[in-house]
């Protein structure tokens, strides 16, 4: 058994609107042991990035707030820790890399000036040392001439680059986990597949766990080995990769493993995208009974009244549903 | 075989191409500052501005090196001549020289501009991060006390501030000094709003930037995201805010001195000389113009210089 890095314990962050509270994360488990990579998928709005920003916490408070749970970092629990002790396990331990390569990096300055000064931040090194710190890591993540364009801005690199550049900010104090929230969903298909073999290779070389934030299944498919499905601020479901995509238990993660482009298919039977009909609910005030009751086909009487319990169905595969 | 030889050639041709490859980068950063400059040396008028003021400032820093006549001499018999050799500019109704006490009252009023701008940027830009940072009853107490200055009457209010406070800072800085400092005070203390309301505006935007929140995800504090990552990208419009505050500076400071509540009448400034010119206005009209127009272009260049930094620092107009 593998030492568990992180383990999100029925954690619910919650923001306070004036129009009553948000439930944007309402009870989720989540463990990552350490070299793992855990795939988190659901649509916009399910809570996914509300998870990741809660583990570095990232989350301004007010309007949001912990409601309950715990965030056992190393079997260390993260939410009673102010921001100071916060920022010696920001970058050090877990590091995060945004969706948007575009303008995640700041255009007064070089990016090997911000790779160092992340580096300078965490380890007690001159400036002369974070540079060349910098030049490396721009090599570690495949930049051509690093030692060189360690001096060029941000508006220099197309977003691919960009994200490489965010990458190796996010490595570059080698943590143990690296949250990378929708990490490709900007950048085109080919350089997508570029990023995410860059991260396997990262993750093989630093030996570090990943937590993959994305709605694509496709990424999910071809990087995890674990997946938890996410929707309405609730774990649906959660399993090994094969599993899931081999027997699908819950309706929703049926409907989004149909709702995948079949390029092929279009084009030969002129098939119509399957959608899951309806859109995700409001997270205020929800009723209780299964949060994906309104949009399910096989909804009945139970559905509606009680939330229904995570099940084992399988070794190490987990359902939400009465089926 | 005819139909091989355009085939052979342009096969050759690459090669040729690829042997030497092209390294002809430039060396030169471009850092968003040189993009900037680059911007600004376009605008003309700017520049020509630029230029100007440079003279101005060199005129007055070298000038009373060179230009050696006292400013302070009493002599009746050479009073309110008109331009000549003795004196490019003419003399006084006191028989000094003006250019001598142009030369030297520059240096008080281009410093009074100067300390002026930077006692408003400085306590605007802390009032606007603060704000801009803040958000909430604290943000709004401070625009509340912005829009109160903004409200106030100025120049009764300077001219207040200036008789309660005279006498307690000559007799603790000195003559010259005490109304240095008041003045400077006085008119930076009533100037910080526009770059407050400026740097607040900035702020609120930056802070939600993505590269803010990168820098806080990777351990920056907060200060550090304040110092090292909002404040860099707000300062733009806040070096154009400056420039226009220096030329509001010297020109609050020379109605201070007409009105007689700036220097004392020994040390000339512009707004002095001006003052004491008017009553001779009919018969000796060089002692104003002097006077009035050294005022009147470093102002304006100061203005002009303002207009090409704004536009050579935003960075969505493309010139």
């Amino acid at each position: 058994m593998a030492e568990t890095l992180l383990d999100i314990r029925g954690l619910k962050t919650w923001f306070k609107t004036d129009d009553g509270m948000v439930r944007a994360v309402d009870g989720v488990d989540l463990h990552i042991d350490r070299g793992e990579t855990v795939g988190v998928v659901g649509e916009s709005g399910c809570g996914k990035t509300v998870t990741a920003r809660s583990v570095l916490k990232l989350i301004d408070m007010p309007p949001g707030r912990f409601e309950a749970g715990q965030i056992l970092w190393q079997g260390r629990d993260l939410i009673p820790l102010d921001q100071d002790e916060m920022n010696k396990i920001r970058a050090r331990e877990i590091a995060i890399v945004f969706q948007e390569p575009m303008t995640s990096l700041n255009p007064v300055y070089t990016v090997g000036d911000q790779i160092a000064e992340v580096i300078a931040l965490h380890q007690k090194l001159n400036r002369k040392q974070a540079m060349d710190g910098a030049a490396e890591m721009l090599r570690l993540v495949n930049i051509p001439n690093a030692q060189r364009r360690v001096h060029d801005y941000p508006h220099q690199f197309s977003g691919g680059m960009r994200q490489r550049v965010m990458i190796a900010m996010a490595l570059s104090c080698q943590p143990k986990l690296l949250i990378a929230d929708e990490p490709t969903t900007a950048l085109d298909v080919t350089i997508q597949a570029q990023i995410l073999e860059l991260m396997q290779e990262m993750k093989e070389r630093f030996g570090m766990a990943i937590l993959l934030i994305t709605h694509a299944m496709g990424v999910v498919a071809e990087t995890c080995q674990r997946v938890t499905v996410m929707y309405a601020g609730k774990v649906v479901e959660e399993a090994p990769v094969k599993a899931l995509f081999g027997d699908p238990r819950h309706p929703y993660t049926q409907g989004l493993i149909r709702s995948i482009p079949r390029v092929d298919r279009a084009a030969r039977h002129k098939e119509r995208l399957e959608a899951i009909p309806g859109t995700v609910p409001s997270l205020l005030e929800p009723p209780p009974g299964c949060r994906f009751a309104a949009r399910c086909r096989y909804v009945s009487e139970i559905c509606v009244r009680d939330m229904p319990p995570l099940k084992e169905v399988g070794p190490g595969h987990y359902v939400r549903c009465v089926l | 075989m005819p139909g091989l030889t355009p085939a052979s050639l342009s096969a050759e041709a690459p090669p040729a191409a690829a042997a030497a490859p092209v390294e002809t980068r430039r060396k030169a950063r471009f850092s968003p500052w040189h993009e900037s400059w680059r911007r600004f040396r376009r605008h003309k008028l700017a520049v020509a501005s630029g230029v100007v003021l440079l003279l101005i400032v060199a005129a007055i820093i070298i000038g009373p090196l060179l230009w050696r006549l006292p400013i302070n001499e009493i002599d009746f018999t050479a009073k309110l001549q008109g331009p000549s050799w003795a004196h490019p500019l003419g003399t006084d109704d006191l028989g000094q020289d003006v250019l001598a006490r142009l030369l030297y009252g520059g240096r008080i009023s281009l410093a009074v501009g100067l300390a002026a701008m930077l006692v408003a940027i400085t306590v605007g830009v802390l009032v606007g991060a603060l704000a801009g940072m803040s958000s909430g009853h604290l943000d709004a107490v401070l625009m509340w006390l912005a829009d109160l200055f903004l409200s106030l009457p100025q120049l009764p209010l300077l001219l207040l501030l200036i008789y309660l406070f005279r006498d307690a800072l000559k007799t603790a800085f000195g003559p010259e000094g005490g109304v240095f400092v008041l003045i400077v005070v006085v008119i930076g203390g009533l100037r910080w709003m526009p770059a407050a309301r400026l740097v607040r505006a900035q702020f609120l935007s930056l802070r939600e930037k993505e590269f803010v929140e990168a820098a806080r995800a990777l351990g920056a504090s907060k200060p550090r995201q304040v110092i090292r990552h909002i404040l860099p990208n707000a300062l733009g419009p806040v070096i154009v805010a400056g420039t226009i505050d220096v030329a509001a500076a010297i020109i609050a400071e020379s109605t201070l001195s007409f009105l007689g509540l700036g220097f004392p009448p020994d040390i000339p400034t512009w707004g002095r000389l001006l003052a004491d010119a008017k009553d001779y206005l009919d018969i000796a009209p060089h002692w104003a113009l002097a006077a009035g127009a050294a005022i009147f272009l470093t102002v304006l260049s100061i203005n002009f210089i303002g207009d090409g930094l704004r536009d050579a620092l935003d960075p969505r107009s493309v010139i």
